[in-house]
């Protein structure tokens, strides 16, 4: 088989689309983290706007429902001066039959620049970029179980911000890693910038052994998954686990890989606690922990809205 | 029609004839491979100078998508791309719409068949009503109709019961039961359990989907003596259990698709849909034991598995497109690179696709079982023309399936494939002759 070019990229190595983390060159992910710096400043300002959007159209179209990360995209557009339409697909054309390819032909008929995109099926919006106009960007805003990528960012801006190098960390993420995109783009973004051990820790139907081939060391012992680690990753635990025979309950789960202040004295003294959010207090996470000293749960969302206008500026200023 | 394919290399992989010599066709049967007796009058010659002549092929698994599916394909399309590929025979899986559960359907299809006169056809029945794993269909009445076997296609029967029943029933009457190796609880994700679904995020298929159907099947043919045919292979564990099985002289014969003889996971890419097959493409060493198993026989056949699958259903998220690929016109050549590949000779690749699968179906084919899928005198004249050295590109629009899909369009693999069918004969009647001429 031939092998492709990254569709994500152009000829010229840059970024068109951010569809996944995998396969994105150092670099690239580098000068997204920095740009993201200078829009945090933006931010903190009066007058939040940049103009580097003005005159675009970011569509909105999440084919699953969410409300944090559809407003953290339209906050950072807006920063940017775009025009934001947001589009609640899980509720209107798909309902009415409407195809996928249909619903983007629709929307690049109204000369959209961008569309962020949220989908429940994993390489959804491979598809829709393979199949846009060549001016049209997309953003993959979480795509069934495969990536996150703009979360993935996120999380590496914060990990960057407390921690400064990237080199001698120990990294663990906890939880429902199988189901993860979060975690999957975590794992990608990590490797790649050069975080020498990152765990996957949990029980076997939430953390299988081939997750190996991903490049983490897989613990299924949540003492030996945290010992030592500078950072650690809760994910959200879906309530479908528990009928799809994943656990037997929260309750158990809890008991043996939620994060209390007990098992937390296992990391380093000056560990940071990051959540991709929205947290089950009492399921994966001890209110305790989720307030505590060692939780950057909140500066993730902040740091958000700059990744994500970092990335739509970079996108939009490169030509496929 | 008198027929004289002239100057050909003859090769019959059952009888291990491989030579120079004409062959003379006449009412649809071989009347002389070499000497052609000096009275013998064509109508029609076929000049097969620098090709080899060899038997029809027989294809153990082409959906034509009739009755139910004909925006997906016809019988005409798709009987048409049988001839295209060097196909004279095929066996057509039940999973029609209507599933074919009566005769009636069974007679229409073989009759609609008969009059287009481009492929013979030998349907599945289904071996339970609606394929719905409940009810057993009436299969001396469906065998009556021209039915060669019993199958559940892609449905797997989830009652253990109603498949060992419907394996003793079968049983009785000699007839083959034709399962698709896949637990239906396990079988139930989209691309094969490994690194590559993990990194994608796709739901696996583990190889256990197969491997325990396979016990299970096993041990059901041993208490109920059914003779079982299974469908496409996929797993280098299955390979091996099957391999077991026929040492211990259990009455089992197995096909592999192209598709998974060739390919493997990694070829997804980036979410592609034409790799979107059902079984899964598993990983190399899986491709690996699979090829190896098909060369010393574990697996008697290899299946074109073709599917042709409409646009719509294919441009979709890797996991909502619809599984399957057209496979009908590539069958010849996928079975010449693979045995190059595996360093046999031709006529051993031809016998995958020709006499092998005719000893599947075995007494099924009634009269035809002594000459389909061979090249002997006085036999039926169902004849492959091909040119072993010309390589060509598929390009689905010039593909007269209907199905456009395939993992093996030039646009994606840059790779030509070897072999390209010059003409068809079905019971003596040119049904394909490339450059248009029919």
């Amino acid at each position: 088989m031939l092998s492709r070019r990254n569709p994500q990229l152009n000829r010229h190595g840059e970024l068109i689309h951010l569809l996944s983390i995998e396969g994105l060159p150092q670099a690239v992910l580098t000068h997204i983290l920095d740009t993201a710096e200078t829009f945090l400043s933006v931010n903190e300002r009066e007058v939040k706007k940049v103009p580097l959007l003005r005159g675009k159209s970011v569509f909105n179209l999440f084919f699953e429902n969410s409300t944090r990360t559809r407003t953290t995209f339209e906050i950072a557009a807006k920063r940017l001066s775009a025009d934001v339409i947001n589009l609640d697909i899980a509720r209107s054309s798909t309902a009415k039959g409407e195809s996928l390819l249909d619903t983007i032909a629709n929307l690049s008929a109204m000369h959209a620049d961008m569309f962020v995109v949220r989908h429940g099926e994993s390489g959804a919006p491979y598809l829709i970029a393979q199949h846009c106009a060549p001016h049209v960007h997309v953003v993959n805003a979480g795509d069934g179980r495969h990536a996150h990528p703009t979360q993935g960012l996120l999380d590496m801006y914060t990990i960057r911000h407390f921690k400064k190098d990237f080199s001698q960390l120990t990294v663990a993420i906890v939880g429902d890693i199988v189901h993860s995109r979060v975690a999957r783009s975590d794992i990608h973004a990590l490797t790649t910038l050069g975080v020498p051990e990152i765990r996957a820790v949990g029980p076997k139907t939430l953390v299988p052994g081939d997750l190996s081939a991903m490049g983490v060391r897989v613990c299924h012992d949540m003492a030996e998954g945290i010992r030592g680690a500078d950072v650690i990753i809760m994910l959200r635990l879906q309530n479908e686990r528990m009928s799809g025979a994943m656990l037997p309950s929260a309750g158990e789960f809890f008991k043996n890989y939620g994060l209390t202040d007990e098992k937390l004295a296992l990391a380093k003294p000056d560990a940071i606690v990051m959540h991709p959010g929205p947290i089950n207090r009492g399921v994966e996470i001890d209110s305790s922990v989720a307030d505590g000293t060692h939780s950057v749960i909140l500066p993730q969302v902040t740091f958000g809205i700059a990744v994500r206008m970092a990335v739509m500026s970079i996108i939009a200023g490169n030509e496929a | 029609m008198k027929v004289l394919i002239k100057n050909g290399r003859v090769i019959d992989p059952a009888s291990g004839r491989d030579e120079q010599a004409d062959v003379a066709v006449a009412a649809g049967r071989i009347v002389a491979i070499g000497k052609v007796p000096a009275e013998f009058e064509s109508v029609r010659v076929i000049d097969a100078n620098g090709c080899i002549v060899a038997p029809g092929l027989v294809d153990l698994a082409a959906r034509l998508r009739e009755p139910g599916h004909e925006h997906e394909g016809m019988l005409e399309s798709e009987l048409n791309a049988a001839a295209a590929g060097g196909v004279t025979s095929l066996v057509c899986p039940p999973d029609t719409d209507p599933a074919l559960d009566e005769p009636g359907l069974v007679d229409m299809l073989k009759f609609r068949a008969r009059k287009l006169s481009l492929c013979r056809l030998f349907p599945l029945g289904a071996l339970t009503r609606g394929l719905a794993g409940e009810v057993l269909t009436e299969m001396a009445e469906l065998t009556e109709s021209g039915c060669v076997g019993f199958s559940q296609a892609e449905v797997p029967i989830r009652d253990t019961m109603v498949l060992w029943r419907a394996m003793q029933y079968a049983s009785t009457y000699g007839y083959t039961v034709w399962l698709r190796p896949q637990d239906g609880c396990l079988g139930k994700g989209v691309a094969a359990s490994g690194a590559v679904a993990t990194r994608l995020g796709l739901s696996g298929v583990p190889v256990a989907a197969e491997t325990i159907a396979l016990h299970t099947i096993f041990e059901l043919m041993r208490t109920t003596g059914a003779r079982v045919h299974l469908c496409r292979l996929s797993s280098a564990a299955g390979v091996e259990l099957v391999r077991r099985a026929k040492a211990e002289g259990l009455r089992v014969t197995a096909d592999v698709s192209i598709n998974s003889l060739h390919l493997t996971d990694v070829d997804i890419g980036f979410f592609n849909s034409a790799m979107r097959l059902s079984p899964p493409l598993r990983q190399g060493k899986d491709r690996d034991a699979l090829r190896a198993g098909l060369a010393d026989g574990t697996i008697d056949a290899l299946v074109s598995d073709h599917t042709p699958v409409d646009a719509d259903d294919k441009t979709l998220p890797f996991g909502e497109a619809e599984p399957g690929a057209t496979g009908l016109e590539l069958l010849l050549s996928l079975a010449l690179k693979w045995g190059s590949e595996a360093g046999l000779g031709v006529s051993a690749s031809l016998a995958r696709v020709t006499s092998a699968p005719v000893a599947v179906l075995g007494d099924a084919l009634g009269s035809l079982a002594g000459s389909a899928g061979r090249l002997v005198e006085g036999g039926v004249a169902d004849v492959c023309v091909f040119d072993p050295q010309a390589t060509w590109s598929v390009k689905p629009a010039e593909l007269k399936s209907q199905g456009k899909h395939t993992p093996f369009d030039f646009a994606a693999t840059g790779t030509a494939l070897p072999g390209r069918v010059k003409a068809t004969l079905v019971a003596g009647t040119v049904a394909y002759q490339f450059n248009g001429e029919r």
